[in-house]
């Protein structure tokens, strides 16, 4: 490898970084904003016009708050926790195709940080070191509320990875390769995997929002039984990792169900407009195309919360065991037989 | 046991249906409710820029009235003082001098006259004690504060501005 290649690297990385984080950071502005407006309210509009440095205000006052760690907790792993969750929130970004590859001058700068052959897979194992972070977290706090609501995330995080996993597995007897960026290709103008995997997406769908500890799965933080849960404890800016990385994981989930099942950078009539606007500017209306796409899925996460209340814990773990895991199966059943059948 | 009212509906509880059960449908027709009041106008009331309309008799900050010429209308006779059931208002009398005829309509005045707004319970039994019409709440909102001291108003903040000044 070059070192123009690595820098342009290396200059990906942190442009991606860069993105996730200020996504992160507005979609906690979006989360109000689009809160007030289907509470028929107004919403943040203070800090600037229309409340658009609201959440630097917020960042300031997490910066600003006292730093408490309690006489009990088992101070390493206290700081530990939210670290964990904010890092493996952001390396699930690294093998997500954000768009086609670019011909500048000859040189073809693929948007994507790395595709690794088995890119689901590394998205599942980032995804199930997520749950150390609040585990650890709500541990290390002395606190038998943060307990609960650590044992909660973990229980409900294990249950809902098996429905994916096998939700995932259908995806991959259509797709046949477990790497994003092929994943991506494959669905080249509107062959979009949601097509032919519509119940495998809603499996998906619904695994993503029990993954990401958002309602009505949000039971990990259920304030009216464990107060704040897992970070009942937490102050300042630990507090801020915490509810940061839940809106950068919400981020990196939408990327991922964008791309396994809604066609990625695709969209259809792609070809005629590349073919139009040049192999610069047609690469990056797809990547614009994409992050339609995501925020799309980040709306409808936030649309969800304040539309379906929280589940009971026994009915959470009755709907991810009894009704998502044979659904899953019976999903994995029909798709290899039609394709067995057709192919 | 049978129902004394006749009124007592026997409830049955139905059991669910498929599609009932299924969740998704119901998730549906709940995402379209709450998407008909994402485009609905805001209810809010930007209270300190916008101010919502009172009524016709809202009752709101008290004033100290000036009769025709600009004196002063109260007297301090204490009726609203002794109606006051929060006991908010305070008052002391004085006499007026000559030459102040243009100042206090009769020859008592109040040299003070404190409403304590935090006792206040804007009920307008002075206002309707007063037998000289000097005292309405016809003002806006009590402004909040910081201090307790500040919640009692004295002349200064309770007497109508003087006419034709």
């Amino acid at each position: 490898m070059e070192l123009a290649d690595i820098a342009i690297k290396f200059g990906l990385i942190i442009i991606i970084f860069l993105i996730s984080l200020v996504v992160a950071m507005y979609s906690t502005y979006a989360e109000r904003k689009i809160a007030a407006f289907f509470q028929d309210r107004i919403g943040p509009n203070r800090a600037g016009p229309f409340g658009i440095l609201q959440p630097l205000a917020d960042g300031a006052k997490m910066f600003m708050k006292e730093e408490i760690i309690p006489t009990n907790a088992t101070p390493f792993l206290f700081i530990v926790g939210p670290s964990l969750a904010i890092l493996t929130a952001c390396i699930g970004s690294a093998v997500i195709p954000w768009g086609q590859d670019l011909v500048i001058g000859g040189k073809v700068i693929p948007l994507q940080v790395t595709d690794i052959n088995v890119g689901i897979l590394y998205i599942f194992g980032v995804v199930s070191l997520g749950v150390y972070g609040v585990m650890i977290g709500g541990w290390a706090s002395n606190n038998k509320y943060s307990l609960l609501g650590a044992i909660r995330a973990a229980s409900q995080n294990i249950s809902y990875e098996i429905s994916m996993g096998l939700s995932i597995i259908a995806l991959l007897l259509v797709t046949g390769t477990l790497s994003l960026g092929e994943i991506a290709q494959q669905q080249h103008g509107w062959h979009w995997n949601v097509i032919y995997q519509p119940v495998g997406f809603i499996l998906f769908l619904v695994c993503a929002f029990a993954e990401t500890n958002r309602t009505p799965f949000d039971l990990p933080e259920c304030e009216t039984e464990l107060v704040g849960g897992y970070h009942t404890e937490y102050s300042s800016m630990k507090l801020g990792f915490y509810l940061f990385a839940e809106y950068i994981n919400m981020f990196i989930s939408s990327a991922v169900m964008a791309t396994l099942y809604w066609g990625g950078y695709n969209y259809p009539g792609m070809d005629w407009v590349t073919a139009h606007v040049g192999p610069v500017i047609g690469p990056l209306i797809g990547t614009a195309v994409f992050f339609v796409k995501i925020f799309g899925f980040i709306f409808f996460f936030m649309w969800v919360r304040w539309t379906i209340p929280r589940f009971r814990y026994d009915q959470l773990m009755d709907l991810g065991w009894k009704i998502l895991i044979p659904l899953a199966i019976a999903n994995i059943v029909v798709t290899g037989i039609v394709i067995t059948l057709f192919n | 046991m049978e129902s004394l009212s006749n009124k007592k509906k026997q409830l049955k509880v139905k059991p669910l249906n498929f599609w009932e059960r299924a969740y998704l449908p119901a998730i549906v027709s709940g995402l379209a409710i709450t998407m008909k009041h994402f485009f609905k106008k805001p209810v809010t009331i930007a209270y300190p820029d916008v101010k919502r309309e009172f009524s016709e008799n809202y009752r709101g900050l008290h004033s100290l009235k000036r009769d025709e010429n600009g004196a002063e209308r109260c007297t301090a006779c204490g009726l609203c003082a002794l109606s006051c059931p929060a006991e908010a208002i305070t008052m002391q009398a004085a006499e007026r001098q000559k030459g102040e005829e243009n100042l206090y309509r009769e020859e008592k005045y109040a040299a003070v006259y404190e409403i304590n707004m935090l006792r206040c319970i804007f009920c307008g039994l002075c206002e309707e004690a007063c037998p000289k019409e000097a005292i309405y709440l016809d003002g806006d909102i009590v402004q909040s504060d910081y201090l307790r001291k500040d919640f009692i108003y004295g002349k200064d903040k309770l007497v109508e501005a003087p006419l034709n000044q």
